[in-house]
């Protein structure tokens, strides 16, 4: 393996974010430096608190969600992700109270009060969120009170989200769209202890029914015969969000955005958690298996394994296929959340590609100490990542598929490297058996690529 | 699906319903790039600086490289004095740029960080230069930042260093695709004009494949030559919006006389370049520029008839859209939906009355017609619900409006997201007239085929 000296062209207070897996720097630090600030002046590949919010509300297909702030902040993450919809398309829209320098001298209070007025009387939603901006928590508008007068004055739910830019990072953001979302799923009137839990009944959290997704899940699910109570956020809405306290068990798939969540349900509610992955054919049956087991039913364990074999059966000729041509090339990953970096890791691997290096934007200390037992010797591991690191332990590493999100990508094909969408730019499913077949169909058509002989030249 | 607008007009006070327009500092990091070997600061959290590169990244598809100042909370209450020197230091120790160009962002505009007393007090390397703009999110719009941050080049950089001027035009492009700064550099070219341009990201945001990734790539304007922009002999600023400011700076402090025109979209703001670059500089127009108009007129000719009548909305950056109207009506189409996201007489843009300018073009032509500056998407959909349309023109974001009514769509403007390879073909100068022309008729014409019933159904068009 090829030996890499971390000294060369970094930071010097980058420098703890990166490791080599059994390297002698390895060994003698400590542990990986991560969910700190990022170094003021660095190209950095992060988004903010507000970003992070937005994307785990913005599934929710029938609220008004409502942009407090200047207009750059809602026209970024306008229909930001394609998160699916079976009904209502409201939230595809980009609702913005577009302050103005008056706003910010004298306060939007007012402003995002007209706002919330105009919207209700003009679309029928029973649910707001009120998203705010780095401008919006400067100034300090009364967030908080001016939502509780609309929501009395118009007898629906409005809900603050105190997602202002610079309080923190992405993983910030995630947790005021949770905190968000339990204040609508708490119950108006009656004791926590009546609720009735509805048998064999889960709610999916941290899918945002990107190309389907969560449909996807649904139907194993269905047929393993579990009743997916409500997805958070994929393809939801206020009142299945409201009925969320009756499930019987919560499975977390992003556990980035939603393991908060999930812990919060688990005090308040006293709804126990599973952490489980759909990406990738190993991941998609232990994780029915683990949800069949935790139910200890028989009949559905029987009909998960049934399932799991007839998916299996169809799809393991294909990946096989896959296989053959893919095998012994290397992969880096760069991706937002520590969850989704293992799980690439492992499928992966299901296609005989060795990672060479993994980073992420926010993974948590945990995280990186499973992508460290997952990695093989010699894998570069980086937190907070910028484009000049990447491009050294990339090119030094020789991979040959990068996957990331839209701004990896121009620089992946910069370099001759083969990239895949693990974020937002995708069009295709990634979860489930049927996800890991369009995995490795993916990788295939990038690495194999014709282009690539013209490109290295 | 996808229709929630109604059609019923309303009345509306409380801010933006997908607005037709985005914020200043995305503007301002797109005309730095324009400069060789710059790196765009942005001067605030990072979720912004992270948005503006996506979307300039998913518009262009090249890398786009710019650092942040990463404020936190701490900065926030504190100001970002600190955040910036840091910034400032590891900026040039790490990515070793010749410039830096730093902009503002709301939260930084709003905490007041005084960013000229910062760069004084601030280590900058010998041979190195730091500029700056100032681009609050809550004033203007991406269009505005691009126009401080091309003026903010003008203040800091052009200087008259030569007694008698150079001739030579200085040519001020504005918010356009590098395809477009690449044809305009090429007309000017056929003139036998001399001429520097700025910001110009050909060459930048359009690079060739190598195999490395190029943190500076070889495009940009030169430092020496922006400051070189103080001797020549007169200016073009093209589009009043974009890049007026710029040019009227430089009159004032390098004595170079400034003269605003459309940005040459269409035949008429194309003869009019050319006309007053013949002037000013007693050249002969050669027959390569007057062949290529001659093929215009040929194909407008040829096409002239199902032009005729249509109505169509056009909507997006003001300088774009006014060329683009005036080029509308002169193919016989009514323009009758004309909005720009961007406010008319915008603070800190000294000219453009968006309303009025478009509203004497109407007039003149005899066209009924809808004008609105500082609008959204919201009414421009409302609008046509109202007076329906043949044809639609504008950004990607059009697209929701364009499914919605079943109208043809032409993406023009910034930003193109859901479509590849636009950026490398321009729409200015008379074979950008030729490419809106093929663009325009293969729409309409697609359309007829779609709806011609099987007896209707043609191979000759």
């Amino acid at each position: 393996m090829q030996a890499i000296k971390l000294t060369d062209a970094l930071i010097e207070e980058r420098k703890n974010s990166i490791t080599v897996k059994g390297s002698v720097e390895a060994k003698q630090k400590q542990s990986l430096t991560c969910d700190a600030e990022s170094v003021a002046g660095c190209v950095s590949q992060r988004a903010c608190v507000y970003c992070g919010a937005r994307v785990v509300l913005n599934p929710v297909t029938d609220a008004i969600h409502l942009v407090h702030g200047p207009i750059g902040c809602s026209s970024y993450t306008w229909d930001i992700r394609g998160s699916l919809s079976s009904a209502a398309d409201l939230y595809r829209n980009s609702f913005c109270t577009d302050l103005k320098e008056h706003d910010i001298i004298f306060g939007g209070e007012k402003k995002l009060a007209f706002a919330i007025d105009e919207l209700v009387r003009k679309y029928d939603s029973r649910l707001v969120f009120v998203y705010s901006t780095c401008v919006v928590g400067v100034i300090g508008d009364d967030l908080e009170a001016v939502c509780k007068a609309a929501a009395e004055k118009h007898n629906i739910e409005v809900i603050p989200v105190q997602s202002s830019g610079f309080i923190g990072n992405k993983s910030a953001g995630y947790r005021a769209a949770c905190d968000s979302l339990l204040r609508l799923i708490e119950p108006n009137s009656g004791d926590v202890k009546d609720i009735v839990k509805i048998p064999d009944s889960i709610n999916y959290l941290g899918d945002f029914n990107l190309a389907g997704e969560v449909w996807i899940i649904k139907s194993y699910l269905e047929q393993i015969g579990v009743k997916v109570n409500v997805a958070f956020t994929g393809d939801s809405h206020c009142d299945a969000l409201k009925k969320a306290p009756a499930a019987a068990l919560n499975i977390v798939q992003c556990a980035g955005s939603m393991r908060y969540l999930a812990q919060k349900m688990e005090e308040i509610y006293d709804i126990p958690c599973l952490n489980i992955s759909f990406i990738g054919l190993q991941d998609t049956a232990d994780s029915l298996r683990k949800i069949a087991d935790w139910f200890s039913n028989e009949a559905m364990l029987k009909r998960a394994e049934k399932l799991i074999e007839k998916k299996t059966a169809e799809v393991k000729p294909l990946l096989r296929n896959y296989r053959k041509k893919l095998e012994g090339k290397k992969a880096a990953i760069f991706v937002g959340g520590g969850f989704k970096a293992v799980s690439l890791i492992k499928q992966f691997k299901e296609i005989g590609i060795d990672v060479v290096m993994v980073g992420t934007q926010t993974g948590s200390q945990e995280e990186y100490e499973t992508i460290n037992d997952l990695a093989d010797e010699g894998t570069v591991i980086l937190d907070d990542a910028n484009p000049s690191e990447l491009e050294k332990f990339m090119t030094e590493k020789g991979a040959d598929l990068l996957v990331g999100g839209v701004k990896e990508r121009p620089l992946a094909y910069k370099l001759g490297m083969a990239f895949i969408d693990h974020n937002h730019d995708r069009k295709h499913p990634l979860s489930g058996f049927v996800g890991a077949v369009n995995f490795a169909k993916e990788v295939y058509s990038t690495v194999c690529s014709p282009v690539w002989k013209y490109a290295k030249d | 699906m996808l229709d929630s607008t109604p059609k019923e007009i309303i009345e509306r006070k409380g801010g933006m319903i997908n607005p037709a327009k985005t914020c200043q500092p995305i503007g301002a990091m797109y005309a730095a790039l324009g400069i060789h070997k710059c790196l765009p600061h942005s001067h605030g959290s990072q979720g912004c600086c992270s948005y503006h590169r996506m979307h300039l990244t998913r518009h262009f598809r090249d890398p786009v490289m710019a650092s942040t100042s990463s404020f936190t909370e701490g900065a926030s209450v504190f100001g970002g004095v600190a955040n910036l020197k840091t910034a400032i230091k590891n900026v040039f120790s790490i990515y070793n740029p010749d410039v830096m160009a730093v902009h503002t962002t709301c939260l930084s505009e709003t905490i007041g960080d005084d960013i000229p007393k910062i760069i004084k007090t601030s280590e900058v390397p010998e041979g190195k230069l730091v500029i700056h703009t100032n681009t609050p999110s809550y004033q203007g719009s991406h269009i505005t930042g691009f126009s401080n941050m091309t003026k903010s080049m003008v203040s800091y950089l052009c200087e008259v260093t030569k007694e008698v001027k150079e001739e030579r035009v200085n040519l001020i492009p504005g918010f356009i695709n590098p395809s477009d700064m690449r044809e305009i550099k090429r007309l000017t070219k056929l003139m036998g004009i001399d001429f520097i341009m700025f910001p110009d990201t050909s060459g930048v945001l359009d690079t060739p494949m190598t195999g490395e990734f190029i943190m500076y790539p070889a495009g940009g304007t030169k430092i020496e030559d922006i400051r070189e922009a103080g001797n020549s002999k007169v200016t073009l600023a093209l589009g009043s919006y974009a890049s007026s400011d710029a040019a009227n700076t430089l009159e004032r402090k390098c004595k170079v006389p400034a003269f605003t025109m459309k940005t040459p979209i269409g035949i008429k703001a194309t003869d009019e370049l050319i006309m007053m670059l013949r002037q000013k500089f007693t050249q002969e127009v050669p027959y390569e520029l007057e062949e290529e108009r001659g093929q215009l007129v040929d194909i407008m000719t040829d096409n002239h008839f199902q032009f005729h009548g249509k109505k169509v909305a056009v909507f997006g950056d003001p300088d774009i859209v006014v060329a683009m109207t005036e080029f509308l009506l002169d193919l016989g189409m009514l323009p009758v939906h004309v909005l720009t996201g961007t406010p008319g007489m915008t603070i800190g843009v000294s000219v453009g009355n968006f309303e009025a300018e478009i509203k004497a073009m109407l007039d003149e032509a005899g066209v009924k017609g809808r004008v609105k500056a500082a609008g959204d998407l919201f009414e421009l959909h409302q609008w046509i619900k109202n007076e329906p349309v043949d044809l639609l023109i504008g950004n990607t974001y059009g697209k929701y409006i364009a499914r919605a009514e079943d109208l043809p769509f032409v993406r023009v403007g910034f930003p193109v997201l859901d479509r590849s390879v636009h950026s490398y073909f321009p729409i200015v100068g008379y074979k950008g007239a030729m490419r809106l022309l093929e663009m325009i008729t293969n729409a309409l014409l697609e359309r007829q085929d779609r709806d011609a019933s099987d007896e209707d159904f043609e191979l000759v068009m």
